[in-house]
C-alpha cells in the first residue's frame, strides 16, 4: 500500500496503469499461500492418483505401468459394486433426512428462535469431532449396555442391534451423521433465508398468505440457489463418509457398511494395493463429478429468482 | 521494500514448516557407527512396555554408546505408522513384528534377513521354545525375526459364578469336549448361562433371547483367518490337524474336512443356543464382558493373563482348553512375536546387538520378572511363571499344551497376502456366525484363497 501511495505522488500521470500492475502483484501475493496449498495438497495428489490408477503399486517398490488392468478388474469386482450400493443407500438416507430436518430447523430459527444461545446449541454437535461423535453413539447404541436399548426396553420395545445388523447398520450410521451435521446445514440454509428481503413476506402477508403458503411460494423458490449449493456440497461430503464407519463398524457386519471410502482405505493401507485403490478413487471422483454437474444443471444454481 | 520483506518472511515461515515437518522421525540422525547411537524401538503392547524398558536400560548399561528409545503405539495404528515409516525413512531401527504382518514386509524387502548375522555370531537358535523360530523363516528361506515370546489360549473364568453354579476349580480344569454335543464343556457353559428370570441354560424354561449372563463371552469379531481366541483351541485338539498343507507358506487351508466344519458349526452354534452372545449383541471384547459380569467364561490368550487377573471385584481362574474326547488331547494355537530389524536402518550393527541381547536370558529374565508374557527361552519362561505365581496368578494351564502326551499346539498360519485372507475368511466366518450359512460355505473360500496365494 505504501508503495502505491508513493508512486501516485511521484508519477500522477501514469497512475492508472501502474496501479493495475501493482494490484496484480498484490493479488498474486494474497493468492499464493492458498494456491501453494491447493497445488500441493489437491492438484498434485489428484494427478498422481490418476497416474497411480494405471499402475501396480505397493508403496515399497516403484509403480509399474499396467494400463487399464485396474479398471478391467473393477468391472468384475463384486465388493466394489457392493460398496457403491452401500454408499448410495447411505447418501440417500443421509441427504434426504438431513436436508428436510435442516430446512425445518432453519425455518424455526428464522421464525421462532431469536435467542443466540439456542441457535448456538443447534450447532453444538458440529463442533464435536467426528470420531468422538461416532464413539459416543457407538456406546449409546450398544446392544447390551447402551442407554438407547435400555430406553427401548422400558417402553416395552425389543432391543435393536443398531451397528450389528445388516439392515440397520447403514441407517444407523446415516442418522449419526444427520445428527451431527443438521445444525450446520441449517445454519447455511438460515443464512440463505436472511438474504430474502422482508418486503416480499410483508407483501404476501398483506395479500393474506398463510405461513405454509409463504414457505412454499416464497422461501423455497428464493432459497433454491442456496439450497442447491448446500445439497451438492453435503452430498459430496456424504459420498466421502469414512470416519464414522471406521470407528463404529470397519465396514461390517460382513460388508453391509463397507462404504466406498472404507473399501479404498482397506485396499490401500491394509492390502498395499495402492494402484487398484487409486482406480476405485477415480471412479468415486467421476461419480461425484457427474452428480454435481447434473445437479447444477437441474437446479439452475447459478441463477437466482430474486432479480 | 515492504513487499520483499513480506516475501522473505513468508519464505522463512515456509522453510521452518518444512523443517519441522521433516524432523518428525527424530530417530536415526547419527550416521557414525563409532559415536553414540540412539536406536528407535517400537512395540504395540502397553503392558509390555515396562518389561522391555528394563531390558533397554540394562542393554545401555552394557553398551554405554547405544541408547534405546522405545515408542509404544496401539495395535491399530502400529502397522499404518510402521508402513509410512518404512516409506518415508522415519521408521524404527528395531520393532516387534507379528506373524500375520512380516510376510508382506519381508517379501517387499523392508526387514533385514538375519541369517548371516546369526551364523557369524553363532547364535543358538535351539535355545528357544520348540517350533518358535520355524515360523520366522520367510518364503525365500531368510530369517526375519528372533522370537521373543510365545502364547497359547485358555479359559478364563469368573470364580464366583463357577462356585454359584456348583462347580469346583478342578471341574473347570478337566472339561472334556466333542463336536457333536459339546461334552462336559458345553454342559458347563450351558449351566453357567443365566437368563433374566434366573433360569440356567440347561434348565426348562430358559429364555435364550433374554440372557443376563452368558456362559461364554463373545469374541470381538468372527476371528479372521485363524480364529485364535475362538475355535482354534477346539480345532487344534484334533490329532494331526494343522491350519495349512504346509506352514509357513502353504496355500491350502485345512478348512474343508467334515470334522473341521463340524467344529465351526458347533462353536458358532453356541450363539444360537444362547450360551454365547449372537453376532452384534456385544460390541466389546471378552475382557470387558467378563469385567462387566456379562459372561462367566472367556477363551483368551495367555498374554492377557495379567489384565484378567487385575479386574477389580472379579476373582478369575484360569484353565486350559477342554480335552478332546477322541484324541484325549488339549489343543491351542501357538503364536509368537519377534524382533525384526528395519532394512533401512542406519545402525544395523547396533540394532543387531540389541536384538541379539533381547534373545538372551539376561534380557528375558528381566522381562520374566515383570510377569506379562512367556519369554521364548524355556528357562526364562519358568521364571515368568514363578513371577506370575508371586502375583497370585496361576498360568501353568497355558503350558499343558506343550506336553505331547496331554496336548498339542499348532503354529499360527503364515501366508502371503495375510490381510486379504483375513478379509475373505473374516467375511465367511461373519456369515456363519450371523447364521446366514453353515460351515460348508468355507469350502469355496478355501479354493478362492488357494488361487489367490498361488497367483502371488
Amino acid at each position: 500500500m505504501t508503495t502505491h501511495r508513493m508512486q501516485t505522488i511521484v508519477e500522477p500521470s501514469r497512475r492508472r496503469s501502474s496501479r493495475r500492475r501493482n494490484d496484480f502483484a498484490v493479488a498474486i501475493l494474497f493468492l499464493a499461500p492458498a494456491t501453494v496449498g491447493f497445488v500441493a495438497f489437491y492438484v498434485w495428489p489428484s494427478i498422481r492418483g490418476l497416474y497411480l490408477s494405471f499402475t501396480d503399486y505397493n508403496i515399497f517398490q516403484a509403480p509399474v505401468w499396467v494400463g487399464l488392468k485396474n479398471y478391467e478388474k473393477l468391472l468384475t469386482d463384486d465388493k466394489m459394486w457392493n460398496s457403491i450400493v452401500v454408499t448410495l443407500e447411505y447418501v440417500a438416507i443421509n441427504i434426504v433426512f438431513q436436508t428436510i430436518l435442516a430446512l425445518l430447523i432453519a425455518v424455526l430459527m428464522q421464525r421462532l428462535i431469536r435467542s443466540t444461545f439456542v441457535r448456538g446449541i443447534l450447532l453444538m454437535p458440529y463442533l464435536v469431532s467426528n470420531v468422538v461423535v461416532a464413539l459416543v453413539w457407538l456406546w449409546m447404541l450398544d446392544y447390551q449396555m447402551g442407554i438407547t436399548n435400555q430406553l427401548l426396553e422400558w417402553i416395552g420395545l425389543p432391543r435393536l442391534m443398531f451397528f450389528g445388523s445388516e439392515q440397520l447398520v447403514i441407517p444407523t450410521i446415516a442418522f449419526v451423521n444427520i445428527w451431527r451435521f443438521m445444525g450446520y446445514t441449517a445454519l447455511l440454509i438460515f443464512a440463505g433465508m436472511q438474504s430474502i428481503p422482508n418486503t416480499v413476506y410483508e407483501a404476501a402477508r398483506v395479500d393474506g398468505a398463510s405461513e405454509w403458503q409463504m414457505f412454499r411460494r416464497i422461501t423455497l423458490p428464493l432459497l433454491r440457489p442456496n439450497l442447491a449449493m448446500v445439497v451438492i456440497t453435503s452430498m459430496i461430503g456424504s459420498f466421502q463418509v469414512f470416519d464414522t464407519v471406521s470407528v463404529t463398524t470397519q465396514g461390517g457386519p460382513v460388508d453391509a457398511s463397507n462404504v466406498i471410502q472404507m473399501y479404498i482405505y482397506k485396499l490401500a493401507f491394509s492390502q498395499f494395493k495402492f494402484g487398484y485403490a487409486s482406480a476405485v478413487s477415480v471412479v468415486l471422483m467421476l461419480i461425484l463429478l457427474v452428480i454435481s454437474i447434473f445437479q447444477l444443471r437441474l437446479t439452475r444454481a447459478n441463477s437466482s429468482d430474486l432479480v | 521494500m515492504k513487499l520483499t520483506r513480506v516475501i522473505a518472511a513468508a519464505a522463512v515461515a515456509a522453510l521452518t514448516v518444512g523443517v519441522a515437518g521433516c524432523s518428525g522421525g527424530g530417530g536415526s540422525a547419527n550416521d557414525d557407527e563409532s559415536g553414540p547411537v540412539a536406536l528407535q524401538y517400537w512395540l504395540w503392547d502397553e503392558a509390555q512396555l515396562p518389561a522391555y524398558q528394563a531390558c533397554a536400560t540394562a542393554f545401555t548399561e552394557e553398551n554405554p554408546d547405544i541408547t534405546v528409545n522405545i515408542t509404544q503405539l496401539n495395535w491399530d495404528d502400529y502397522w499404518t505408522k510402521l508402513t509410512t515409516g518404512f516409506v518415508s525413512g522415519t521408521g524404527p531401527d528395531v520393532f516387534i513384528d507379528h506373524l500375520s504382518q512380516y510376510p508382506s514386509f519381508s517379501t517387499k524387502g523392508q526387514v533385514l534377513d538375519l541369517t548371516d548375522l546369526v551364523e557369524s555370531d553363532s547364535v543358538d537358535l535351539t535355545a528357544y521354545s520348540p517350533g518358535l523360530v520355524d515360523s520366522w523363516y520367510g518364503v525365500d528361506g531368510g530369517l526375519y525375526g528372533l522370537p521373543k515370546d510365545w502364547d497359547t489360549e485358555g479359559i478364563f473364568f469368573n470364580e464366583a459364578m463357577v462356585k454359584d453354579a456348583g462347580y469346583t476349580d478342578s471341574d473347570l480344569q478337566n472339561l472334556t469336549w466333542n463336536p457333536t454335543d459339546g461334552g462336559t464343556y458345553e454342559k458347563t457353559i450351558a449351566h453357567l448361562t443365566v437368563d433374566k428370570n434366573g433360569v440356567r441354560g440347561d434348565e426348562a424354561g430358559f429364555d435364550k433371547n433374554n440372557v443376563k449372563v452368558y456362559g461364554l463371552a463373545a469374541p470381538s469379531d468372527a476371528g479372521g483367518t485363524s480364529g485364535q481366541v475362538l475355535w482354534s483351541t477346539f480345532a487344534a485338539s484334533m490329532a494331526d490337524w494343522n491350519y495349512l498343507d504346509k506352514n509357513p507358506w502353504g496355500t491350502n487351508f485345512n478348512y474343508t474336512s467334515t470334522e473341521f466344519q463340524q467344529i465351526i458349526d458347533w462353536y458358532f452354534g453356541l450363539s444360537k443356543k444362547g450360551y454365547m452372545p449372537a453376532f452384534g449383541v456385544s460390541s466389546t471384547n471378552a475382557y470387558a464382558q467378563i469385567a462387566a459380569g456379562n459372561a462367566a467364561t472367556a477363551i483368551e490368550g495367555s498374554w492377557n493373563s495379567n489384565s484378567f487377573a487385575t479386574i477389580k471385584g472379579v476373582e478369575i481362574g484360569i484353565a486350559a482348553g477342554p480335552i478332546n474326547e477322541q484324541s484325549n488331547l488339549r489343543g491351542s494355537q501357538k503364536n509368537s512375536v519377534a524382533d525384526s530389524i528395519n532394512a533401512a536402518t542406519k545402525h544395523p550393527e547396533a540394532a543387531w546387538k540389541f536384538v541379539k541381547y533381547m534373545g538372551t536370558t539376561a534380557c528375558q529374565d528381566l522381562v520374566a520378572a515383570k510377569a506379562v508374557v512367556f519369554p521364548s527361552i524355556p528357562s526364562s519362561t519358568e521364571k515368568a511363571i514363578a513371577a506370575f505365581k508371586e502375583n497370585g496368578v496361576d498360568v501353568s494351564p497355558f503350558l499343558l499344551y506343550n506336553d505331547a502326551s496331554t496336548g498339542r499346539t499348532v503354529a499360527a498360519p503364515v501366508t502371503l497376502a495375510a490381510d486379504e485372507l483375513s478379509d475373505l475368511f473374516g467375511d465367511a466366518f461373519d456369515n456363519i456366525w450371523l447364521g446366514k450359512t453353515d460351515a460348508s460355505s468355507l469350502t469355496p473360500v478355501v479354493e478362492q484363497v488357494k488361487k489367490l496365494l498361488e497367483s502371488q
